[in-house]
């Protein structure tokens, strides 16, 4: 279970503080949920306090009973996090090395690694582009291919912050279609609202503050409403 | 050439076959060879064996050479300016080393995987354990040193392009400042992916 009690999160500037999130209470048990709102009203930063990217300034945040303060690390294994730009995410050369280095923990024989690995791209349909430079990728598959990496550490949630943002329409439908056949609870952060209503329960962030909570169809409704009051 | 550097090629050449430890040996004796026996007469020799190793290390030379493009041009001018200040001895010299280096460099990357790079390493600096440093980090840290070359040289490339959109691509000031602003913001989204997939301790 995924649990926020009164987490806040306020950063310094030269301006004074400034807060990215009120308190927040949530209790998330649906195996997929969606997060929607505008740019910079925190959505981000509420999926980053989920895996311990960021930290809260006031409150907790709990990971199946691990707090993201004080169990980082046991948090970030069992929390994966795909980011919206692959380039961010993949620091090797090749698609194998790259979930090569993600299995360095859990597989110490060398060969059974890399065995994994081309199981772990094979599984997102990349068993052909193992060996060339992540370079030549196109962006849906440096986007899978950050997902396979996030995979190979086998977590039991994968967060991923808008990663169909930057994608055209068929690499964008792989990639969602990818995250949602996962096993895995996920956490969606998404402006696709035809993504967002295929989720079990979405929040609606706005200006720091989750502002709805509930069924899919309910909280799209919420967003687009709020959209459309909002000069 | 940010595409061909750190970029490894599988292959079964003898030095695909040799473990990363001689090679970084090698490499070290190398570099430090090619930097004190510097000299008209050695280091072109220095090159020739640089471009055979190159070869016999599966690098497709001509495309290597049409992707170093930028580099080439560097030393282009690298050589002008020691044929002016220093004579064309210390020129061919100078160009004829970097030269040397840079491709014995590029047939070590591209015959070796990270995974056994990273390996190698952490057993070279395991003895550092008894002194509290932990030879993961340090052969992780190794590893993503090739990375972040061609990473280092893309965000160079865009920022270049940016300036120059605007028409800025003769201030310095222009380039420079989101250059290093980039790479920073590099390094900490290199360190927030390394968290995202629990390899941040």
């Amino acid at each position: 279970m995924i649990e926020l009690q009164s987490a806040s999160v306020v950063v310094d500037s030269p301006q004074g503080p400034i807060t990215l999130l009120e308190p927040t209470s949530l209790s998330l048990t649906e195996h997929r949920i969606g997060i929607i709102g505008p740019n910079g009203s925190g959505k981000s930063t509420l999926a980053r306090l989920l895996n311990g990217l960021v930290l809260p300034a006031a409150g907790q945040v709990l990971i199946n009973g691990l707090d993201t303060g004080h169990e980082g690390r046991e948090v970030r294994r069992r929390v994966g996090f795909v980011f919206t730009h692959p380039d961010a995410q993949l620091v090797m050369p090749t698609p194998l090395e790259d979930v090569t280095l993600s299995l360095r923990r859990s597989v110490t024989d060398k060969r059974e690694r890399r065995e994994r690995a081309r199981e772990v791209l094979a599984g997102i349909g990349l068993a052909d582009r193992a060996e060339v430079s992540v370079h030549a990728l196109s962006g849906g598959q440096k986007q899978l291919l950050a997902l396979a990496g996030v995979l190979a550490t086998d977590p039991e949630i994968v967060v991923a912050d808008e990663p169909t943002t930057l994608l055209d329409l068929r690499n964008a439908r792989l990639v969602a279609d990818r995250l949602f056949g996962l096993r895995q609870r996920l956490v969606l952060v998404t402006h696709d609202l035809d993504l967002a209503r295929r989720c079990d329960r979405v929040l609606v962030v706005d200006d720091a503050r989750v502002v709805f909570d509930g069924a899919s169809d309910a909280a799209v409704d919420h967003y687009i409403a709020l959209a459309e009051a909002t000069p | 050439m940010s595409e061909l550097l750190g970029v490894y090629r599988p292959g079964t050449t003898f030095l695909h076959r040799i473990g990363p430890g001689p090679k970084l040996a090698f490499l070290a004796l190398w570099s430090i060879a090619v930097v004190i026996l510097r000299g008209p007469t050695a280091s072109p020799a220095f090159l020739v064996i640089a471009i055979a190793i190159a070869a016999w290390s599966g690098l497709h030379l001509r495309r290597s050479l049409r992707t170093m493009r930028g580099f080439l041009l560097m030393l282009a001018l690298v050589a002008a300016f020691q044929t002016w200040q220093r004579g064309p001895e210390v020129a061919i010299a100078v160009v004829s080393s970097l030269l040397a280096l840079f491709l014995v460099g590029l047939a070590f990357t591209a015959t070796t995987a990270a995974d056994d790079l990273l390996s190698t390493v952490e057993r070279l600096v395991a003895p550092l354990r008894f002194v509290g440093i932990r030879p993961e980090r340090i052969a992780l840290a190794f590893a993503l040193v090739l990375r972040a070359l061609p990473a280092v040289l893309d965000v160079a490339r865009e920022t270049r392009a940016a300036a120059r959109a605007r028409g800025l691509d003769r201030s310095p000031r222009a380039l420079l400042v989101p250059f290093v602003i980039r790479v920073v913001a590099h390094a900490y989204a290199t360190g927030d992916a390394l968290a995202a997939r629990g390899l941040d301790d």
